[in-house]
């Protein structure tokens, strides 16, 4: 990866006191750059909180590999998914304490911003692993390739990844190369969609806009255009 | 280890070279069984799918989601103080605890932290919320055997519980009671009083429940010996609570990672058994009931005075960043990995709940085990159908 987020970690702008040092943390993010050297494209250390590290999507089930046998990170976690777009259905998905708190008119559509440890692509998978020996813990992201919408299954490393993952596809529509059997696992099998996906909208919402600070049914007749969209959701 | 699982196996291949000259013989094939979603003895709507040879299990697989509620998708519409009125509902045996990491990782984001009295209260209550999730185990574990009495034993203890979490939180099942920087209220007059006796009766309970059924021998022989988990295999399949720690690994998120509640405070005890098969999964959560009370009963001697809210702002905007806190809740261990924007909604919140890791394990457990045992095992794994579905 020849971004310009190199493997070092982003000390953040509010150093606050001494707990600004973390060895422990600090030896884990250094061993883990030693062993995946360029596939690390970043991390993020919280002193004495957590350490978060994206790797690239190749290396995704290698690190998981080297966690598991070369740094005694035994314990599985979880796996899951992000999707980092910007809601296109705007401030009306948001609560309507929103609403009275900024007003109602439409929002420009934001950039997409990412989180710990960075990010480049709108789907990134990430998770957790735990060495239950030490009491250590580290998460661990990945951007999934915009593309192909795949990354390597933990399923080999880790038996555990087997729900979890089928979880993300049927949540995200990210696949895993590698899995035994991706399938709907919480949903129907006539399904369609990702429900996840942050432009799939939730229609309860779309509807009948949550109530929020003051419960107001509309009365028949000033609302309808909601009543189109219900039409329309049906 | 790894020979427990050996043997499972060998015992399985043997019993199927048997079955394979007889069915040679009679000419049976195998059959589909399909258990729930409806049936009695599987906790809620969870359907299992059993390909049966004789009375053995080829391959058994767990079809969820007839009680899936999208909670991670619920939860980008609604403001952080509204969260916890859904996530109450995950595990809803011991809905207190769920509260809390979510709670305890909003504080983390906001830097805040509860006030002293506040974190004790919160311990205590997370206490009594597993003592009434994990009685009523106790008492369905012997169900699950044949045995109705202890249930009925269970049922009528717990209300003692769940009666003084209704004094402390106004709610028997759903307290809706932790909030941002605090507790909702503070603990009624003569609460810690009532506690103490309500305390000193789960340990009788736990008496009962240990002569009762432990020794019994059709109890022990349908659950000594019987859905083994070695202790690699639990790891990697990230089972938490006691059916890890019925597996041998001392492991407890209490006593390793308390953040934010007090256990540190008090004198107790992580158990472990080493044997991995469903008795021990019964023995350590009757041990972690003893210690529950024990624990309740320090906290409520040294419960310190002052206020129960720190100071938050009225509207809560938790400032962008992720945070992700885990507890050792009564199913195992729960976590939150929640990702704001500093908005007043979350953006995105992965709920890791305890029995959906804990059941991921049936497909292997079940392999080669006899059909009554199914119903035994899967009551020991523990689970509540909240908490896988979501």
């Amino acid at each position: 990866m020849s971004s310009t987020d190199t493997p070092t970690e982003e000390t953040d702008a509010e150093e606050t006191d001494a707990t600004a040092t973390d060895t422990g943390r600090e030896a884990m993010l250094e061993q883990l750059t030693g062993e995946l050297g360029d596939s690390l494209v970043g991390s993020h250390l919280e002193p004495g909180i957590d350490l978060t590290v994206r790797v690239a999507a190749d290396a995704w089930a290698d690190t998981a590999a080297f966690l598991k046998t070369g740094m005694g990170f035994a314990y599985f976690n979880f796996v899951s998914a992000i999707d980092w777009l910007p809601s296109p259905f705007g401030r009306d998905m948001d609560s309507q304490v929103d609403i009275s708190l900024e007003g109602s008119e439409p929002k420009e559509t934001e950039e997409m911003t990412w989180g710990l440890a960075g990010g480049e692509t709108r789907f990134q998978v990430f998770a957790r692993v735990n060495d239950i020996v030490n009491h250590r813990a580290v998460t661990i992201k990945a951007d999934v390739p915009e593309d192909s919408l795949t990354v390597p299954s933990w399923v080999g490393v880790y038996a555990g990844a087997n729900w979890h993952e089928r979880e993300a596809w049927e949540m995200f529509g990210i696949s895993f190369e590698g899995h035994p059997g991706l399938r709907h696992i919480y949903l129907p099998g006539e399904f369609e969609g990702n429900p996840m996906r942050k432009d799939f909208p939730l229609l309860a919402r779309r509807v009948k806009p949550w109530p929020g600070i003051v419960d107001v049914e509309a009365m028949p007749g000033d609302d309808d255009e909601a009543d189109a969209d219900g039409e329309d959701a049906s | 280890m790894t020979d427990i699982s050996d043997r499972q196996q060998l015992n399985y291949i043997a019993a199927q070279a048997a079955d394979a000259r007889l069915n040679l013989e009679l000419e049976t094939e195998g059959m589909t069984l399909n258990i729930g979603p409806q049936h009695p003895a599987t906790h809620g709507t969870l359907r299992i799918v059993a390909k049966l040879d004789g009375e053995q299990v080829i391959a058994a697989d767990p079809v969820m989601g007839y009680m899936h509620r999208g909670y991670e998708k619920l939860t980008e519409v609604r403001t952080y103080p509204q969260v916890t009125t859904l996530i109450n509902r995950i595990d809803w045996l011991g809905s207190f605890a769920n509260e809390v990491p979510f709670i305890l990782a909003a504080e983390q984001l906001m830097e805040v932290e509860a006030p002293p009295r506040a974190q004790w209260i919160r311990t205590i209550l997370f206490e009594m919320s597993r003592i009434a999730n994990v009685v009523l185990f106790l008492g369905d574990m012997a169900v699950q055997v044949g045995a109705v009495t202890p249930v009925f034993f269970a049922f009528r203890d717990r209300e003692h519980i769940l009666n003084q979490i209704e004094a402390a939180t106004g709610g028997r099942f759903h307290p809706n009671f932790d909030r941002i920087g605090g507790l909702k209220d503070d603990l009624p007059a003569g609460w810690v009083a009532e506690t103490k006796q309500v305390m000193k009766k789960m340990r009788g309970f736990c008496d009962e429940i240990e002569t009762l059924v432990m020794g019994n021998e059709i109890f022990q022989t349908r659950t000594r010996g019987i859905g083994v988990i070695p202790a690699d295999i639990g790891l990697q399949y990230g089972l938490s609570g006691a059916n890890i720690r019925g597996s041998g690994v001392d492991w407890d998120v209490r006593r390793d990672n308390p953040n934010g509640l007090v256990y540190d405070q008090v004198d107790w005890k992580v158990w472990t058994h080493p044997d991995g098969d469903s008795f021990s999964r019964f023995w350590v959560r009757l041990q972690e009931v003893r210690e529950a009370t024990k624990i309740v009963d320090q906290l409520l001697d040294t419960i310190p005075a002052g206020p129960i809210m720190a100071k938050v702002p009225r509207i809560i905007k938790v400032p962008a960043g992720e945070a992700y806190v885990e507890t050792e809740n009564p199913l195992g261990v729960m976590g939150y990995y929640v990702i704001s924007k500093g908005d007043l909604v979350p953006y995105r919140v992965k709920i890791r709940s305890a029995s959906f890791n804990n059941m991921s394990i049936t497909p292997w457990l079940l392999k080669g085990v006899y059909v009554p045992d199914i119903v035994t095992i899967l009551g020991s794994l523990y689970f509540i159908l909240g908490d896988i579905d979501r």
